[in-house]
C-alpha cells in the first residue's frame, strides 16, 4: 500500500502512530498542552475496539498503566511537566515490577505550575529525577513530528523488549505544529507475555508483578538484574544525530528536540557567512549518546549547550568532555522559544572571543 | 466405617505460614476469600491486587496471580487490569484502612464512581498496623493510637470515615456491604458476602468492609481485641448490606439526549493528503 503523506498536529500525529503500533489502551488526565492526545484517543480507540479511559488523576492514570501493562497489553499515557511529575511514584513502581508502557510527556514551562509554553525543563526529571530508587527510563527526545511518529513504534517496542517504561520527551512546540507525516508499516515484531497477570493457568507457575523484595540481599539481586537490562541499553540503545560535523566544525552547538532545529537553521545562516558550526544533537536523553559525543571532543574547541531551560543537558555533555574542551551553556526559559537570530549572535560573540 | 471430611484445607491458600500477628484477622480474611474463590471455581480467572500495609504479602498466601500495587492505588491498578482482560476473569483489590480511606480515597472512590468490575475488600482495624499502630482514617473518636496518645481528638483530626456510607451515595456500585471477622457466627457472614460480592462482580463495582482487630496495635489481648471491636467498633460501624440487587441507587441524573450533541462537537478527522 503506497504510504500517505497526512498534514497532523504532533499531539494528534502521536497518538495516531501509538494505535498504529498497537497500543489499544489509554488512561490519562487532561493537561494543556497535550490535551490533543487524550481527546484524539478517546474518539480513535473505540473504532479499534481498544479502551480510553480518564483517570481521577496523573497518579491513578500511571496505576491504570501499571495494571493494563501487567495484564499484558500495549499501554500509554500522555501528560505534561507538572503532571508527569506526578506519576513518578507509579513509574517506579513499574522498572521495579518490570511492567512495560509508553509514557509520552510534552514539557511545559516550571517550576510549579509554571506556564502552558514550550520549554525543555523535564531533561533532569525523566533522565534523573522520575521517580525513587535505582533505575532508569530510556527517553526519546523527537524533534520533528514525523520523528515523533516513528518513535512511538520504537517506544512501544523498546518498552517490550526490555520489560521497562519508555518515555516520549517532547516540547510544547512538537506537539502543537502541524507538520506532514507518514505513518511507518507496524513493526513486526512479537514478544513473550507469558509473564503476564492473566490468570494462573493450571499446572503452572502463577505471575506475581511486584516490586517488594523485603529481604535486602534479594532486593540487592534484583536491583542487579534490572541494571544488568540498562547496561544493555546503554550499549545499544544511545541515539543522536550529528550534522555538519563533516569538515571537524571548531563550534559544535548541543541541543535536542526543537531547540535543535532552531539551531540547525542558525548554523544555515552562519555557515552562509563562512562560520564552521556543527550540531551534536541527542535522540536518546537517556542512554545519553556518550560513545557518539566522545568521538568529537578532541577535534571541537567550544561546545556551546542551548536548550529551552536554565542548563540541564548540557551537564551530560560536560560529563563527557570532562573538562578538555569549554562547554558554555546559553538558553531560554519559562516557555520562551530561543530565535535564530539569539543563537547566531550567541554564535558569533563566543566564537570571537575563541579567537575564531 | 467410611471416614467423612468435615473440614478441608482450601487449595487456594498457599503452604505459607502466614505471618500476620497472632489475633489479627487478616488471616481469616485471606481464608474466606480463598474458599470463595475455590467454591467458584475461577482460580485461574482470578487475579488479585495487593495494598501497602500488613497486608501487603498477601500474594504469599492466596494462589493465585497477583499484581502488586503502590499505596493506595489498587483500585487504579485493577481498572488498568480489569480493562484490559477478558470479561470472564474475576479481579479483587484487599486493602486496609489506612490503604484504601486515606491516602487511596480518590481512586477508591472513582473506581466505585466509573463501576468498575471489581471486588474491593476493605480490612477495617481502625489503626495502621504496619508502620506500628498510627491513627487511621478510621480510628475511633477517643482511641489511643502512636500519633493519637491521648486519643483521638475530633476538633483536630475529625470524625472516622464510614466507607460503606460514602459510597452509598454513589449511583454505580452494585454490592456495598460491611461485615465483621469478631466471631464465628459474624465470619460465616463475611463469607456470604464476599460470596455475593464476587458472583455480582460481572454486573459492577463490589465492596465488602470487613471490621477487622489488630491486637498488637491496638495494645490488647485477642480474646479482649475482638470484644473492644464488638463493643466499640460496631456501633460506629454498622453491619448492614447498604447496596444490593433490589436495593435501589440513589436515582440517577436523567439523562437528557440533547446533551450527546454539541454544536461545536470536533469533525471526524481534520487530515489533508499532500501528495
Amino acid at each position: 500500500m503506497a504510504q500517505r503523506r497526512m498534514l497532523m498536529k504532533g499531539t494528534e500525529a502521536i497518538a495516531e502512530a501509538a494505535i498504529r503500533a498497537g497500543c489499544h489502551h489509554f488512561f490519562g488526565y487532561p493537561i494543556t498542552p497535550q490535551n490533543e492526545i487524550p481527546e484524539y484517543m478517546s474518539r480513535r480507540l473505540p473504532q479499534v475496539g481498544g479502551v480510553y479511559l480518564q483517570a481521577e488523576s496523573e497518579v491513578a492514570a500511571i496505576n491504570m498503566l501499571c495494571g493494563a501493562g501487567a495484564a499484558g497489553v500495549r499501554v500509554m499515557t500522555s501528560s505534561s511537566s507538572p503532571g508527569v511529575a506526578l506519576m513518578s511514584e507509579g513509574a517506579s513502581y513499574m522498572v521495579g515490577g518490570e511492567l512495560p508502557a509508553v509514557i509520552v510527556n510534552i514539557m511545559r514551562g516550571g517550576p510549579g505550575l509554571g506556564d502552558i509554553q514550550p520549554s525543555q525543563g523535564d531533561y533532569d526529571q525523566m533522565t534523573r529525577g522520575f521517580g525513587h530508587g535505582d533505575k532508569h527510563f530510556i527517553v526519546l527526545a523527537p524533534s520533528t513530528v514525523q520523528e515523533a511518529v516513528d518513535m512511538m513504534a520504537l517506544a512501544f517496542d523498546l518498552a517490550d523488549e526490555y520489560r521497562n517504561p519508555c518515555v516520549v520527551l517532547g516540547d510544547g512546540l512538537i506537539g502543537q505544529m502541524m507538520e506532514p507525516v507518514t505513518f511507518p508499516e507496524p513493526s513486526e515484531r512479537t514478544f513473550d507475555r507469558s509473564w503476564a497477570a492473566t490468570g494462573k493457568k493450571p499446572g503452572q507457575r502463577r505471575n506475581i508483578l511486584r516490586s517488594l523484595f523485603l529481604d535486602p540481599e534479594v532486593l540487592e539481586k534484583h536491583v542487579e538484574k534490572l541494571f544488568e537490562k540498562f547496561k544493555v541499553m546503554e550499549l545499544k540503545e544511545q541515539r543522536y544525530e550529528a550534522w555538519m560535523m563533516d569538515d571537524a566544525p571548531p563550534v559544535v552547538i548541543s541541543a535536542y528536540g526543537t531547540t535543535a532545529r532552531i539551531a540547525k537553521s542558525a548554523i544555515r545562516e552562519l555557515r552562509a557567512e563562512g562560520h564552521r558550526v556543527g550540531l551534536f544533537r541527542p535522540i536518546s536523553a537517556w542512554p545519553f549518546p556518550v560513545d557518539g559525543l566522545a568521538t568529537y571532543v578532541e577535534q571541537t574547541r567550544l561546545f556551546l549547550g542551548i536548550e529551552m531551560s536554565m542548563g540541564q543537558m548540557v551537564e551530560d555533555v560536560r560529563r563527557v568532555v570532562a573538562g578538555r574542551r569549554p562547554v558554555q551553556f546559553w538558553g531560554r526559559t519559562g516557555g520562551m522559544v530561543p530565535t535564530v537570530e539569539e543563537i547566531v549572535a550567541q554564535v558569533k560573540e563566543r566564537s570571537a572571543a575563541l579567537g575564531q | 466405617m467410611a471416614e467423612q471430611v468435615a473440614f478441608k484445607r482450601t487449595s487456594v491458600l498457599t503452604d505459607d505460614y502466614f505471618h500476620y500477628c497472632p489475633g489479627c484477622t487478616h488471616g481469616v480474611a485471606h481464608r474466606l476469600v480463598a474458599e470463595v474463590i475455590e467454591e467458584m471455581g475461577i482460580q485461574d480467572r482470578t487475579i488479585g491486587v495487593s495494598p501497602v500495609g500488613c497486608s501487603v504479602l498477601a500474594y504469599n498466601y492466596l494462589d493465585v496471580d497477583f499484581v502488586e500495587a503502590a499505596h493506595g492505588r489498587a483500585p487504579a491498578v485493577a481498572t488498568g487490569i480489569r480493562r484490559t482482560l477478558p470479561e470472564d476473569r474475576y479481579v479483587f483489590t484487599y486493602q486496609g484502612d489506612g490503604d484504601l480511606a486515606s491516602i487511596g480515597m480518590a481512586e477508591i472512590i472513582h473506581a466505585a464512581n466509573r463501576g468498575e468490575k471489581i471486588t474491593v475488600i476493605f480490612i477495617n482495624n481502625a489503626i495502621y498496623g504496619m508502620t506500628g499502630g498510627q491513627m487511621a482514617p478510621t480510628t475511633l473518636p477517643g482511641m489511643r493510637t502512636t500519633t493519637s496518645p491521648n486519643g483521638r481528638d475530633t476538633g483536630l483530626c475529625g470524625h472516622p470515615i464510614r466507607m460503606c456510607e460514602l459510597l452509598d451515595t454513589l449511583v454505580e456500585p452494585k454490592f456495598i456491604a460491611r461485615g465483621s471477622l469478631s466471631s464465628p457466627k459474624l465470619i460465616l457472614k463475611a463469607k456470604k458476602l464476599l460470596r455475593q460480592a464476587f458472583d455480582l462482580q460481572h454486573s459492577g463495582f463490589t465492596f465488602v468492609e470487613l471490621l477487622s482487630t489488630c491486637p498488637t496495635g491496638w495494645g490488647l489481648t485477642p480474646d479482649n481485641s475482638l470484644a473492644w471491636l464488638e463493643r466499640n467498633m460496631v456501633p460506629f460501624f454498622p453491619m448492614e448490606v447498604f447496596r444490593e440487587p433490589g436495593k435501589m441507587p440513589p436515582q440517577a441524573t436523567p439523562y437528557h439526549p440533547d446533551l450527546k450533541v454539541r454544536d461545536d462537537a470536533p469533525k471526524a478527522e481534520k487530515k489533508t493528503e499532500e501528495g
